[in-house]
């Protein structure tokens, strides 16, 4: 396994997410946690793929790993393991944070022992999120140093350095990144392998318990601690000067993935600049960037997202009583909105520098694209749970949906999505529909969701009786973010046998009084249950099981089973488009002639599409491998 | 200052483009020439477009400016039109000619505008290359080495910064002994689809 491989001095091609994980095995990690979430995955994918090769061979991995019930659990267990003075990390996206943010606001009081990061992977553009905030609000109002990488390299090698920085603060440290660091594959040199310490000891501590009286003693202490990580700062390895032709007294201001555009950009305009290159974010070090600004005349600020740095480097211009110009998003240059590229930067510098943009006007293409946005696979349980409960329904129910595959519901023929803020959000602002109107209510979540942050509202809805119908699309695994385990699912993620736990057993132990269990793959039968659960006065629950299809076919494809396929018989078919209109599965096209058929090389073999045609004209006509 | 090299892939999930960026980025390595890979494939999985760019020489950024690609290489005719932002006259647009529907034609009433349309029109900004990588990949011996086939043909372009055989070698170091033959003449088949 190559990147368990502890030979010095190698080189080899590493996503920026594998870099973080061979930098945490570098500096011998001993507890790994994680909720997936895009573009986070690969972190906890390759922990969990070191740790099940071990398993495999019946041997003890080096470390312990999990995939979590959710982000706040995920940062509880390895804030544990840093109490007992072993080596943590923990990584999710960015609103991942939002959930462990309880525990994270309060973890820098208590401090912690064995170094601790926290890795946060932003995602600027919303790529894969519900929103592009910028977390490196919380390194500041949580109270945490913060390293931000521009390579895959850096991001390796910060992740190694940074238990020590941790270590030496003892405080938790966040690893900010975003998704063109996590998802882009850079040069890595291995450095030497630590061993991790294997077992670890909870010394007691009242200082742990944070009643009131602890807060406030613990909260001058972070504040001191805070001013330990600006002398760090001020001499850390990640700060430094880049020049950039003969650079006089124009300097630029950059941090993460920008200062690649910036480095770049500036060497291709022939700018004579001096690039403040700015690793370690929070705190960052003010008598560095007080020198900085001293030498400029002029600086530009270029940082994805909000405006953190600018604003820390105009109080200190103002407080410096300096007269230099600084650039940014104030002055209208650069956006607070969406991820930046080359491009973008190449335009600001060149208005800011009175340059002429060296590259050509971008063409476009004259014919109109069909769009191509993601849909789910053809045979996905979730679209036959979805036609179900629209026949079961009447035309003004509301469907609160999740995170998720099931969320692309949303797009036509289905439009099985009417809200969604985040995990968990569809039973709670079911509840909210069921006292503010009059109409029906059948919100969806995954199995995943449900264990990670739908149960309290659950609750809700079963002390209040509100009437609504919950639904879980229960595919037995974490299907959107790469097929991860869960509470639900027969092994953990080392591997290792594990206790399923049954979401109707969670429904009925919450004391919800009307159940359906469907196999969504009996369109009849859970159009039925549905009707059911619609016509309960009160909360019913719906668990409709099926596993996700890519499975389904991967499990067949191994044991040589081999995938049904079916077909349309154009003698039969009388053109009512209720496949393709109304069902919608993406391996039914329409040929020229406007007639109806199924790609082979799509259809997943599910054969839902025959229980939909009214007339009998769908059969399944052979079997591939 | 040494030269900089961007090649953009880009097609639909599921159709091996990360893999294929991977193969150049792991080449890029074996040949010591400086390379950053980039990939989207955020909800791709489920059949949305993936764009992966691969720049090599003296970079910094894995991104590349509008207009600056030396080649594109599409595993999806109407993909490459649909970036065609990236290149100018002298890019080399290598695209396979076998389509993939997407699924807002049959439900949403789009249209899959007619190939030979397309063409032309990628023809107007930059030097296309159109094959049927999928025909030559079957002619190999096996459908599945159809980026392999593509592969080859960017090699035979001349736009790498290291021989063809670094390429292959790299290629045939991540498949199964028994696809290396194939493999093998799928890079040779492509490079000649370029060259005659």
């Amino acid at each position: 396994m190559e990147i368990m491989e502890d030979q010095p001095g190698k080189k080899t091609l590493l996503l920026g997410n594998e870099a973080i994980t061979r930098g945490a095995l570098e500096a011998g990690i001993d507890v790994a946690t994680t909720y997936p979430g895009t573009p986070a995955s690969e972190i906890a994918d390759t922990f969990s793929h070191i740790a099940k090769y071990f398993t495999k061979k019946g041997e003890k991995p080096p470390f312990y790993f999990e995939y979590s019930t959710n982000e706040k659990v995920a940062l509880e267990v390895a804030a544990a393991a840093s109490f007992s003075g072993l080596r943590a990390l923990t990584c999710m996206k960015h609103v991942g944070l939002n959930v462990a943010s309880d525990a994270f606001m309060t973890y820098a009081y208590v401090g912690c022992k064995g170094g601790h990061i926290i890795v946060s992977a932003d995602d600027p553009y919303c790529h894969s999120s519900q929103n592009e905030q910028d977390n490196r609000y919380y390194a500041i109002f949580g109270g945490a140093p913060m390293l931000e990488p521009t390579t895959p390299q850096e991001a390796k090698e910060m992740t190694r350095v940074g238990f020590d920085i941790s270590e030496q603060l003892s405080l938790p440290l966040l690893l900010r990144t975003t998704t063109r660091l996590n998802h882009a594959r850079g040069p890595i040199v291995f450095n030497k392998m630590q061993k991790p310490h294997g077992i670890g000891h909870f010394e007691k501590n009242p200082l742990l318990v944070t009643v009131p009286a602890v807060a406030r003693k613990q909260h001058p202490v972070l504040l001191e601690r805070m001013e330990q990580a600006e002398k760090l700062s001020e001499k850390s390895q990640f700060n430094e000067i880049v020049n950039v032709g003969k650079p006089k007294d124009i300097g630029i201001v950059a941090s993460g993935v920008s200062f690649n555009y910036a480095k770049e950009m500036a060497e291709i305009l022939g700018l004579n600049v001096r690039i403040l290159k700015l690793g370690m974010t929070h705190p960052i070090p003010r008598n560095m960037c007080e020198k900085f600004i001293k030498s400029c005349s002029t600086i530009v600020v270029v940082e994805e997202l909000e405006p953190i740095l600018e604003q820390q480097f105009k109080v200190l211009a103002f407080d410096m009583k300096s007269d230099v110009k600084i650039f940014g998003k104030s002055t209208g240059h650069f956006s607070r909105l969406y991820e930046y590229n080359p491009d973008i930067v190449v335009d600001a510098f060149s208005k800011i520098f009175k340059v002429k943009n060296p590259f050509p006007k971008p063409v476009e293409s004259k014919i109109k694209l069909p769009r191509r946005p993601p849909s789910l696979c053809p045979g996905c349980p979730h679209r036959a749970s979805y036609y179900a409960v629209k026949k079961a329904a009447p035309k003004d129910a509301i469907y609160p949906t999740d995170i998720g595959c099931y969320t692309l519901g949303k797009e036509p023929p289905l439009e099985m999505a009417d809200v969604l803020l985040c995990m968990g959000s569809n039973a709670g602002t079911a509840c909210g529909f069921a006292v503010s109107t009059g109409q029906k209510i059948v919100s969806f979540m995954g199995d995943s969701t449900f264990f990670h942050a739908a149960i309290p509202a659950l609750i809700d809805a079963v002390h209040h009786n509100h009437d609504v119908v919950i639904t879980v699309l229960d595919n037995r695994t974490t299907a959107m973010t790469g097929h991860q385990p869960h509470p639900g699912t027969e092994f953990d993620g080392m591997g290792r046998p594990a206790k399923m736990i049954k979401v109707e057993d969670v429904a009925k132990g919450c004391g919800v009084e009307h159940i359906e269990i469907v196999d969504p793959n009996n369109i009849k039968e859970t159009t039925a249950a549905f009707k059911r659960a619609l016509d309960f006065k009160g909360p019913s629950f719906v668990v409709s099981k099926s596993p996700c299809i890519l499975l389904e076919v991967a499990k067949k494809r191994k044991s040589g089973e081999g995938i049904p396929v079916y077909s349309i018989n154009q003698e039969i078919c009388k053109k009512c488009k209720t496949c393709i209109g109304r069902f919608g599965c993406p391996a039914l096209f329409f040929a020229e002639d406007g007639s109806v058929h199924i790609d082979p090389t799509l259809c997943n073999g599910c054969g839902n599409c025959v229980q939909v045609c009214p007339f009998g004209a769908i059969s399944k006509t052979g079997v591939k491998e | 200052m040494n030269k900089t090299i961007s090649i953009v892939l880009v097609g639909v999930g599921g159709q091996g483009v990360i893999t294929a960026a991977n193969l150049l980025g792991s080449a890029a390595v074996k040949a010591d020439v400086m390379v950053y890979v980039s990939e989207i494939h955020g909800m791709a999985q489920r059949g949305g477009n993936v764009v992966c760019t691969v720049r090599m020489g003296d970079v910094s950024s894995p991104m590349l400016p509008s207009g600056t690609a030396d080649a594109v290489l599409s595993a999806e005719p109407i993909e490459a039109l649909r970036n065609i932002s990236f290149v100018n006259k002298k890019t080399k647009v290598i695209t396979d000619i076998n389509p993939v529907i997407p699924f807002t034609v049959a439900v949403g009433g789009e249209t899959y505008p007619k190939l030979d349309d397309v063409f032309k029109e990628i023809s107007k900004y930059a030097e296309l290359y159109a094959i049927d990588a999928l025909k030559i990949a079957k002619e190999s011996g096996a459908a599945i080495t159809k980026n392999t086939v593509m592969l080859g043909a960017l090699a035979a372009t001349g736009v790498l910064p290291f021989k063809p055989e670094v390429l292959l070698d790299t290629i045939l170091g991540m498949v199964p002994d028994k696809y290396k033959d194939v493999n093998k003449k799928a890079f040779e088949n492509g490079m000649k689809a370029i060259k005659k």
